[in-house]
């Protein structure tokens, strides 16, 4: 079967570099499932886990938001953070969950609901992939 | 002429002086090094979305983003990275110098322009000669991850998608190698020179859902990805700067001992010979 080599890079550096025979992600419009041979394209993704499909593999991560570049025989994901399940800090997580929780619930005008509400999406999605429950 | 005791004092304290900046002097290779790393590891990064940013603006014809657009300038803001910490030669004055320069001879009123310093040297200039100092970071680590700087990046790019800044100039320290640093200045927003940077991929797009709300994530993150950029290229300036200063901090010291030495030694003679003339002297009167 033939495999696209997807690039998952951040300002921090590249997180992965494989062969895979499916990803499959979230971006803003909806779910994408991207098999080798797709048109070029690009689109912004959500915080969400991407999933990767390869030959008895299968991995997946954490990105906070970034976009999705396609090619023919190529994926490249390009975020502000992306995690591999094993590179989460789960604890911080955690803690980024219950701090953004507390936030929300205080119903005090002076803080910034947005940015509390994309803190706690982005705790929750790393929770989830490193849990592994979709 | 300076005793004995004055001159040996001396010695000792240079010595002492000398090992601490040798130290400085290693400690800075060590972390110049880990910030060349950096530096390399966000260019895969930088170089793709600036191939993606490129073949968007320059494909779609219609594509229109406030980003993209030039307006009246009303006014203009300046980010300024400096160092938090000194002896760096003159990596920190240099810039400064420039920037003080550049606002006067194009402002006349506060009214006309903004900073945003990151690093405590440059906050602290400009709130000392009364400037306007609209949001400041300091206490970056000397490996700085994206998310230190995400906060203030996005602030940035917001002041201007709130129209309160009309342009935004950077100004920071690029490495060109070890003992070469240059003051540069780079204009950040409006992204109208585009087409210009980086080649755009053959490859035309297909976009989802469409244009204009790609550009809507794209824009700022790649606004934001230049201001990292440059922080990395600041902070690897930084420690060359360092290092170079402090190793002719270490050379200074080595030279100084010298002198010292020799007088020390001069004067130990002198001592030494005016000892035997009164010994002498002494003799002779008794004979």
């Amino acid at each position: 079967m033939s495999t696209l080599t997807v690039s998952v890079v951040t300002p921090d550096g590249p997180v992965l570099e494989d062969a895979f025979e499916m990803v499959s992600c979230k971006a803003e419009s909806g779910e994408l499932g991207i098999l080798p041979g797709h048109i070029p394209m690009v689109a912004p993704l959500t915080i969400s886990a991407v999933r990767l499909k390869g030959e008895g593999k299968s991995d997946r991560i954490a990105v906070s938001g970034g976009f999705l570049e396609v090619r023919p025989d190529k994926v490249t994901i390009l975020a502000q953070s992306a995690e591999k399940p094993a590179d989460i800090d789960i604890d911080r997580a955690r803690m980024a969950k219950e701090r953004a929780e507390r936030r929300l619930q205080d119903k005090q005008a002076d803080i910034d609901f947005q940015r509390a509400e994309m803190a706690l999406k982005r705790a929750l999605n790393r929770l989830n992939v490193y849990e592994n429950n979709f | 002429m300076a005793s004995l005791r004055d001159i040996k004092g001396r010695i000792t304290s240079t010595k002492k002086t000398k090992q601490i900046t040798k130290a400085m002097e290693m400690v800075s290779a060590s972390k110049l090094n880990r910030a060349e790393q950096n530096a390399k590891k966000f260019v895969p990064y930088s170089e793709k979305i600036q191939e993606v940013v490129a073949s968007i603006a320059q494909g779609g014809g219609d594509a229109s983003h406030p980003m993209l657009e030039a307006r009246d300038v009303k006014k203009t803001g300046y980010l300024v990275i400096t160092s938090d910490r000194g002896l760096a030669g003159a990596f920190n004055s240099s810039i400064l110098r420039k920037v003080y320069q550049q606002i006067r001879s194009k402002h006349t009123s506060a009214d006309e322009y903004t900073l945003i310093t990151i690093g405590r040297i440059g906050r602290d200039f400009f709130r000392k000669r009364n400037m306007p100092v609209d949001m400041d970071i300091t206490g970056i680590s000397d490996q700085p991850d994206f998310s230190d700087i995400k906060d203030i990046a996005s602030d940035t790019v917001q002041l201007y998608t709130d129209e309160r800044i009309d342009q935004l100039y950077i100004y920071y320290n690029h490495y060109v190698s070890a003992i070469t640093q240059e003051v540069t200045e780079k204009k950040i927003l409006p992204l109208t020179d585009l087409n210009k940077e980086g080649k755009a991929s053959q490859s035309s797009y297909e976009y989802e859902p469409n244009q204009e709300e790609i550009l809507e994530v794209l824009l700022p993150q790649y606004a934001e990805s230049l201001i990292y950029g440059a922080l990395l290229d600041s902070k690897a300036s930084e420690h060359a700067a360092r290092m170079t200063a402090m190793k002719s901090a270490t050379d200074n010291a080595d030279d100084l001992i010298g002198d010292l030495t020799l007088s020390y030694n001069r004067a130990r003679q002198a001592a030494i010979t005016q000892e035997i003339t009164e010994i002498v002297g002494g003799a002779a009167a008794l004979e």
